[in-house]
């Protein structure tokens, strides 16, 4: 079996995810969206550990380093989120503007 | 037709399904179930390509605690948990033509990508090797990440933490 089926797929996990963060507005489903795309690089990681130039175990090592820091990355989002609507009492994203005017 | 091509087919339909759900449902919480098949589906794709110890990890950390952190954030925020159709067209195609240009790039940047396969040894005894990787070679990553980690989970606390209570 080839290593490009897997690629496409990643390419289109990776472009539903871009295309949710970008148009979204529930902050939640955006964040959602960016673990989707770190999902989709994972796929890429682990793909070139087995078919790519030199295959080793590596990729998978990092793809382990890669989930750790998505898992701290939600952490600290769902805390910003949760110190956000205390605040504002809305989650959508277009009303997170403070910084604009 | 051989099994691995007939898995990989099936697993990655429902990646893909899980993903434009997960863009087309108009409640939340379904949202957040439809990414969980997702993340199902890549963890059996990671079984495939042998990363046995990958897949569980992905099973326990992404479709366990990142779903059910999400589903805590959904149940302590939202009071109407349906997401409304966006009224920015504009802004939508805009992005969506931008998205279908970044498609076609990379697949014309894969579409000959051609390595010669190796006979490799990943399937014999793959947590093994992880940990033997883990704990030689990569051990000051390992434990920038236990760093990382403990930054997170204080960092978290800190801006969760209501300030009005405990004064």
């Amino acid at each position: 079996m080839p290593m490009q089926p897997y690629l496409i797929v990643a390419l289109i996990l990776f472009c539903i995810g871009l295309f949710g963060a970008l148009t979204k507005r529930n902050t939640i489903i955006v964040l959602i969206c960016i673990e989707l795309m770190l999902n989709a690089v994972n796929l890429n990681l682990i793909a070139f550990s087995k078919y790519g130039a030199n295959a080793n175990i590596s990729g998978q090592v990092f793809s382990l380093f890669t989930i750790t820091v998505a898992a701290a990355e939600v952490a600290v989002g769902m805390a910003i989120l949760i110190a956000l609507y205390r605040n504002k009492r809305n989650v959508n994203i277009d009303k997170m503007n403070t910084l604009k005017d | 037709m051989d099994g691995e091509a007939l898995a990989f087919m099936l697993l990655s339909a429902l990646a893909i399904l899980g993903g434009i759900l997960m863009l087309n449902l108009r409640k939340v919480v379904h949202m957040v179930l439809a990414v969980v098949l997702t993340f199902l589906s890549l963890a059996g794709l990671y079984v495939t390509l042998s990363a046995e110890f990958v897949a569980v990890v992905q099973i326990l950390i992404y479709s366990g605690a990142i779903s059910i952190m999400m589903i805590f954030g959904i149940m302590l925020t939202k009071h109407n948990s349906k997401e409304r159709r966006t009224k920015t067209p504009v802004r939508t195609g805009l992005v969506g033509i931008g998205v279908i240009v970044f498609f076609i790039t990379v697949y014309y940047a894969i579409e000959n990508l051609f390595y010669p396969t190796e006979a490799t040894n990943l399937h014999v005894e793959n947590t093994e090797q992880i940990g033997i990787l883990i704990f030689s070679h990569y051990v000051i990553p390992f434990e920038l990440v236990s760093v990382v980690l403990l930054v997170a989970l204080v960092g978290a606390i800190i801006l969760a933490k209501n300030k009005e209570a405990d004064e």
